[in-house]
């Protein structure tokens, strides 16, 4: 913990869409240089409670600290410390890879030079596509991109929306050891999938979401595929 | 709250139409006055509370100051109507036309269409919290695009009665013109009050089912 | 920083249209096209044109105008990238001024092209008021943008954008027409903007009024 603080701390969110309710009293914790993997089909929440943390969704009640700041009041201060791969790319297909960081870079006030642009998109192995179009990229290739602004950004919390989509089994590699070097360097990792196959090599503790609800939080070691596997179809009721 | 308005109205508007005098010149056309004036400032009133509501709303995030905005705003475009839908009805006779591209009748019809839109962009975002603010930045600039319009529109042409009462020397209405069209005034404001409130209750009864 | 943010917004978008030209030509096009719409409505009268000239110049501009504003947060879209600006730490006006700087240079361009198509199309002498034309042009541009950046900020996250955009910023920005059009028939008339100076004041009051009015509420428009 930083100074006491949790790094991701969520307590009794409740996110309700007129008489939807999308989130009911959904609490969690993750400390620096922890990883949790957020488990959960379809329409379960995740990505609400994801939105949320990344203060692009306001709760309809409870209380959201990240880096020690409330959300409420400090929605900013939280901005600076928040990565996040969401679902959409945020990525503008008529610029190149490396205009696309440049961009993101002096919008975020980030201190960058074009070798540290490069040294980005080569992490992810786009290093000889610097200068393309993001149009012509594939799917994979995108993700990677957008990926690669989060080591641009270094931040202390890092969210993930399925990382893992439309990855090959080298990108989901790639993906996989960088989280463990962000946690290593002491950020905390909150994964939301529905995928039960990739990601958990990084996991420290496991939670299922089903409803929007946590039913159930493991932690990581001592859970084989197989009794994971039992866990998620006995609380969300899919396979 | 509801009586007292009726009562007020009711005595203002009979005032208006059977004690105070003939005017010499336009005659009877001219008690439309007594509708026409006091809906035209309630109706300013109203967009001067939306436009309020709209600050206190951006800085306190409060849903309440909303409710009041919009209750307010849709108050206030009724008023509007009811003073375009007047002021033609005066302007027929004593102008010869139903329309005139006047300053002040055409600030009025803006004012009646900036309003307007600010209720289509309520209707149109489906989240409450963004309706709320994006009618709220509509509201601020609505409100603030009054004067300007108002010149802009003035300079462009002008025919209309030079304003009577808010003038700085002595009025040159008859006494009792003057006490019938404020007691008008007074039942119109308060019938605004009254019709605001309502719309809050209706918009409460609304959210809880 | 705060103008590094802006200038980078404004270098992003234009990088894009420069690109995809996706806006730029279906514009030119659009302005062309109205040029033979006031012909057809006016006739072959020349006088008559002339004298319309002031009102029909700024109608061009207002119209396409209205198009190409409200295409400035569209491009945003794609990919949920207005997500990744509200994620952006700091003042959230940066972002602003960036689409207002663009919208600037747009309708600017857009002039020039009017202007030339009624100088070849309509057999106008431009030359005399061309500086004073340029400066109410000016004037006329930065009031637009202001006013239309901000509003097709808030259209581009509502579903019937295309219809509400023009409602929502027609009646607010008919001070701007008015004043435009009044100091170019002056600058017609009399060669010179000394008998406009009021509308001039105005103009630049309104675009003062606009842009101060955007660059504090932008906030809560592109917020979560």
């Amino acid at each position: 913990m930083v100074n006491g603080h949790w790094a991701i701390e969520a307590q009794g969110l409740w996110k309700e869409y007129g008489s939807t309710r999308v989130l009911q009293d959904v609490s969690l914790t993750v400390a620096p240089g922890e990883g949790l993997v957020l488990l959960g089909p379809n329409g379960a929440g995740k990505t609400t409670l994801l939105k949320i943390l990344a203060t692009l969704i306001r709760p309809t009640a409870g209380l959201v600290r990240i880096a020690g700041y409330e959300l409420r009041r400090d929605a900013d201060a939280i901005r600076r410390h928040v990565g996040l791969l969401a679902h959409g790319s945020y990525l503008y297909e008529d610029l190149t890879a490396v205009e696309n960081l440049q961009f993101f870079a002096t919008l975020h006030g980030l201190a960058v030079r074009k070798g540290d642009l490069l040294r980005a998109l080569g992490d992810v192995d786009l290093g000889g596509d610097a200068d393309q179009r993001v149009r012509e990229f594939s799917l994979g290739m995108k993700r990677r991109l957008a990926f690669a602004r989060l080591g641009l950004q270094r931040p202390r919390v890092l969210l993930l929306d399925e990382p893992f989509a439309g990855l090959d089994q080298q990108g989901i590699k790639r993906v996989e050891d960088s989280l463990t070097a962000f946690k290593e360097e002491g950020a905390a990792v909150l994964m939301v999938t529905h995928n039960l196959g990739h990601g958990l090599a990084m996991a420290d503790r496991v939670a299922i979401l089903a409803a929007g609800r946590v039913a159930v939080e493991r932690n990581r070691h001592g859970l084989d595929p197989e009794a994971l596997s039992a866990l998620y179809t006995t609380h969300t009721g899919d396979r | 709250m509801g009586w007292v308005t009726a009562i007020g109205l009711l005595s203002g508007l009979s005032a208006g139409f059977l004690y105070a005098p003939r005017d010499a010149v336009q005659g009877n056309v001219q008690r439309i006055m007594y509708l026409h004036v006091p809906s035209v400032l309630t109706a300013y009133l109203a967009f001067g509370v939306v436009f309020l509501a709209s600050l206190a709303y951006l800085f306190s995030q409060r849903s309440r100051w909303d409710r009041l905005a919009a209750a307010s705003a849709e108050v206030g475009v009724v008023f509007t109507g009811l003073t375009l839908v007047s002021g033609s009805v005066w302007g027929k006779p004593t102008w010869g036309t139903w329309w005139t591209w006047d300053a002040r009748l055409t600030t009025t019809a803006l004012l009646f269409l900036i309003y307007v839109s600010y209720l289509l962009v309520r209707g149109m975002v489906e989240d409450r919290e963004r309706a709320a603010r994006f009618s709220a930045v509509v509201g601020i600039i609505g409100a603030i695009d009054v004067p300007i319009i108002h010149f802009s529109v003035q300079w462009f042409r002008t025919l209309h009665q030079p304003a009577t009462l808010l003038r700085p020397q002595a009025p040159t209405m008859d006494a009792t013109m003057v006490f019938t069209l404020l007691l008008n005034v007074g039942a119109f404001i308060l019938f605004y009050i009254y019709l605001t409130r309502m719309r809050l209750h209706l918009t409460q009864l609304e959210e809880r089912t | 920083m705060y103008l590094r943010r802006a200038w980078a917004v404004f270098w992003k978008d234009s990088l894009v249209e420069r690109r995809s030209k996706e806006m730029a030509n279906g514009l030119f096009f659009f302005a062309f096209l109205l040029l033979f719409l006031f012909h057809f409505a006016l006739g072959p009268d020349r006088a008559r044109i002339e004298m319309a000239f002031p009102g029909l110049l700024w109608l061009g501009f207002l119209l396409t105008g209205l198009l190409g504003l409200g295409r400035t947060f569209l491009g945003e879209r794609e990919n949920d990238c207005l997500e990744g600006l509200v994620l952006a730490p700091g003042d959230k006006s940066a972002i602003y001024l960036g689409k207002v700087a663009g919208g600037v240079v747009l309708m600017l361009l857009l002039q020039v092209f009017l202007l030339l198509l009624f100088t070849v199309f309509y057999n106008l002498e431009m030359r005399k008021v061309l500086p004073g034309l340029a400066f109410v042009g000016a004037l006329g541009a930065i009031g637009f943008a202001a006013v239309g950046s901000l509003f097709a900020a808030i259209t581009a996250q509502v579903r019937a954008r295309e219809l509400l955009f023009p409602l929502l910023l027609l009646p607010v920005v008919i001070p701007l027409l008015l004043g435009a059009v009044a100091a170019t028939g002056e600058l017609v008339q009399s060669h010179s903007l000394s008998a406009a100076r009021h509308w001039l004041a105005l103009l630049a009051g309104a675009d003062l009024i606009y842009l101060t009015t955007g660059l504090l509420t932008f906030e809560f428009i592109l917020e979560a």
